[in-house]
């Protein structure tokens, strides 16, 4: 079924008894040409990209609970490309190009708003530091643009210029930055991949990886065996236990990373904002809600809740930067499970295991990788190639020296 | 989070800082291959559930302790001294 204007005032007219299920939901096969274990934003949209950029068709995503349930479905949105590094540059301003087409590309309302993004400088060497990374993504062919303080008061008038601590000198713009709607990517890219035939099977949980003469063969799941010569582990959050059935030990340590949101209230923050002396960033949802958070709790953690210290921290940093949202009430805050690598930066890249492919590490960035990271993993599972703007995200960064560490912090996981 | 250091008693999560796996500790020999730093220094189990991890009692006697805890719950279960390891 297409989706479209006319649609949703025909199905109004008829008391909306059209509509059908957006995707099925299939029995597992015995047997598929290739295998992604993983129903979140990236392993659907490698599916996707299987599908229609490589002609693979006859091909499943495993997942163990149900379709979007994990990180896709409880992000903070943030769609960007201000990367600095080459490698992670052309990356995600090939995401970012991907975005601004996928409404058209899924026919699904995936509610992409390039409300413009904000990052707030706070000292002389910092705004030098992002004039340089601005120069970069003007060279990469993205938009920024660096403001002045009164630059910056014109479009966020209400911030506290003048706090003791980190007073605000200017901010980098990224214009073509924004927000979209978490959930609706992963829907449009499941959808969009059940209509190209790919079995979306949930409730399908891999309990081991088969390899046989260092070559996979296929899959254990709580639904049976299914074989399959292709395989590809795309589970960001439970990375290393997945890798643990190929006999693999990442350069992952998860973390838990919280969000907050308010009630709704009338349109006010009308950009992303993210001011990183006090580790707080903030945009305003369609529905209202101040959607905002801080940094990462620090300890290893798969609980998907967060403890008050960093609750407290993000509180007082939103105080400190906006005392206007200060009556504003928490409606409720959740944790997420981050795949932290040694230097911020995710691995797509072939394994030890010949047709056995990872796709993990996304730190805290993932959610506007998943176009480019579905694309460059289908390429890489289809051709057996890294693709061209990936190639750098190689699982032996780490031990050959070539790291991409964006932020500079070193070789320690909760440090990115 | 609560953690009990075996000098300062039970502290809150804020007067410490957290480094790392338990790892950390198991140091390559001098001369070691590139892979064993390789290991050492990127590649962890990373359990969900119980692990060891190093944290330095930053705001109290300034000892690094190993925290035996549980990821998913957030139990802790022991807390020992580095140094204490050491003299054993």
């Amino acid at each position: 079924m297409r989706y479209s204007g006319l649609k949703v005032i025909t199905e109004g007219l008829f008391g909306n008894k059209g509509w059908k299920p957006a995707w099925r939901n299939p029995a597992p096969k015995p047997a598929y040409d290739a295998i992604v274990i993983g129903g979140g934003g990236h392993g659907l949209s490698t599916a996707y990209y299987l599908a229609k950029n490589h002609g693979l068709t006859n091909i499943a995503v495993l997942e163990k609970g149900y379709l979007g349930g994990g990180n896709v479905g409880r992000n903070t949105t943030i769609v960007r490309a201000n990367y600095f590094l080459p490698g992670n540059q052309e990356f995600y301003s090939h995401s970012l190009k991907l975005w601004e087409g996928l409404e058209s590309e899924l026919n699904y309302n995936v509610m992409h708003s390039q409300r413009g993004l904000i990052n707030l400088f706070h000292s002389d060497g910092q705004r030098d530091a992002f004039a340089r990374r601005g120069n970069a993504m003007i060279t990469q062919g993205d938009d920024a643009i660096l403001l002045d303080r009164d630059g910056v008061r014109e479009l966020l008038p209400w911030l506290d210029f003048e706090q003791t601590r980190f007073p605000i000198y200017g901010g980098l713009l990224h214009p073509r930055g924004g927000t979209a709607r978490h959930d609706a990517v992963a829907w449009g890219y499941a959808r969009g991949a059940d209509r190209r035939g790919v079995d979306l099977i949930q409730n399908c949980e891999v309990t081991g990886i088969d390899i046989e003469g260092g070559k996979v063969v296929g899959v254990q799941t709580t639904r049976g065996p299914i074989r399959a010569p292709k395989v590809g582990i795309v589970v960001a959050g439970r990375s290393s236990q997945v890798a643990a059935m190929a006999g693999m030990r990442l350069p992952i340590e998860s973390h838990v990373l919280q969000a907050f949101v308010t009630e709704g209230l009338k349109p006010v923050i009308n950009h992303v904002i993210s001011f990183g002396m006090g580790h707080f960033y903030i945009s305003q949802s369609d529905k209202g809600g101040l959607v905002f958070g801080g940094d990462l709790d620090f300890y290893a953690s798969y609980a998907a809740r967060g403890n008050l210290p960093m609750v407290e921290h993000v509180m007082e940093a939103g105080m400190t930067l906006m005392p206007m949202i200060g009556r504003a009430r928490v409606l409720r805050s959740w944790g997420g499970i981050m795949d932290m690598s040694p230097d911020g930066s995710p691995i797509i890249d072939k394994t030890h295991v010949e047709g056995l492919y990872l796709d993990c590490g996304w730190n805290y960035g993932g959610f506007k990788a998943v176009p480019a990271s579905g694309w460059c993993m289908a390429h890489l599972m289809a051709t057996d190639t890294p693709h061209e703007v990936a190639r750098r995200f190689r699982l032996d960064r780490f031990a050959t020296g070539h790291l991409l560490d964006e932020e500079g912090t070193g070789s320690q996981h909760n440090l990115h | 989070m609560r953690l009990k250091c075996p000098l300062c008693g039970e502290r809150d999560r804020r007067e410490f800082y957290y480094s790392g796996a338990a790892d950390y500790l198991s140091r390559p020999e001098a001369g070691a291959a590139p892979a064993a730093w390789d290991d050492y220094l990127h590649n962890r189990d990373n359990p969900a559930g119980v692990t060891r991890d190093l944290w330095y009692h930053e705001q109290g006697c300034a000892q690094w302790l190993v925290v035996t805890r549980n990821t998913v719950t957030h139990e802790i279960t022991a807390v020992e001294l580095v140094a204490g390891r050491a003299a054993e």
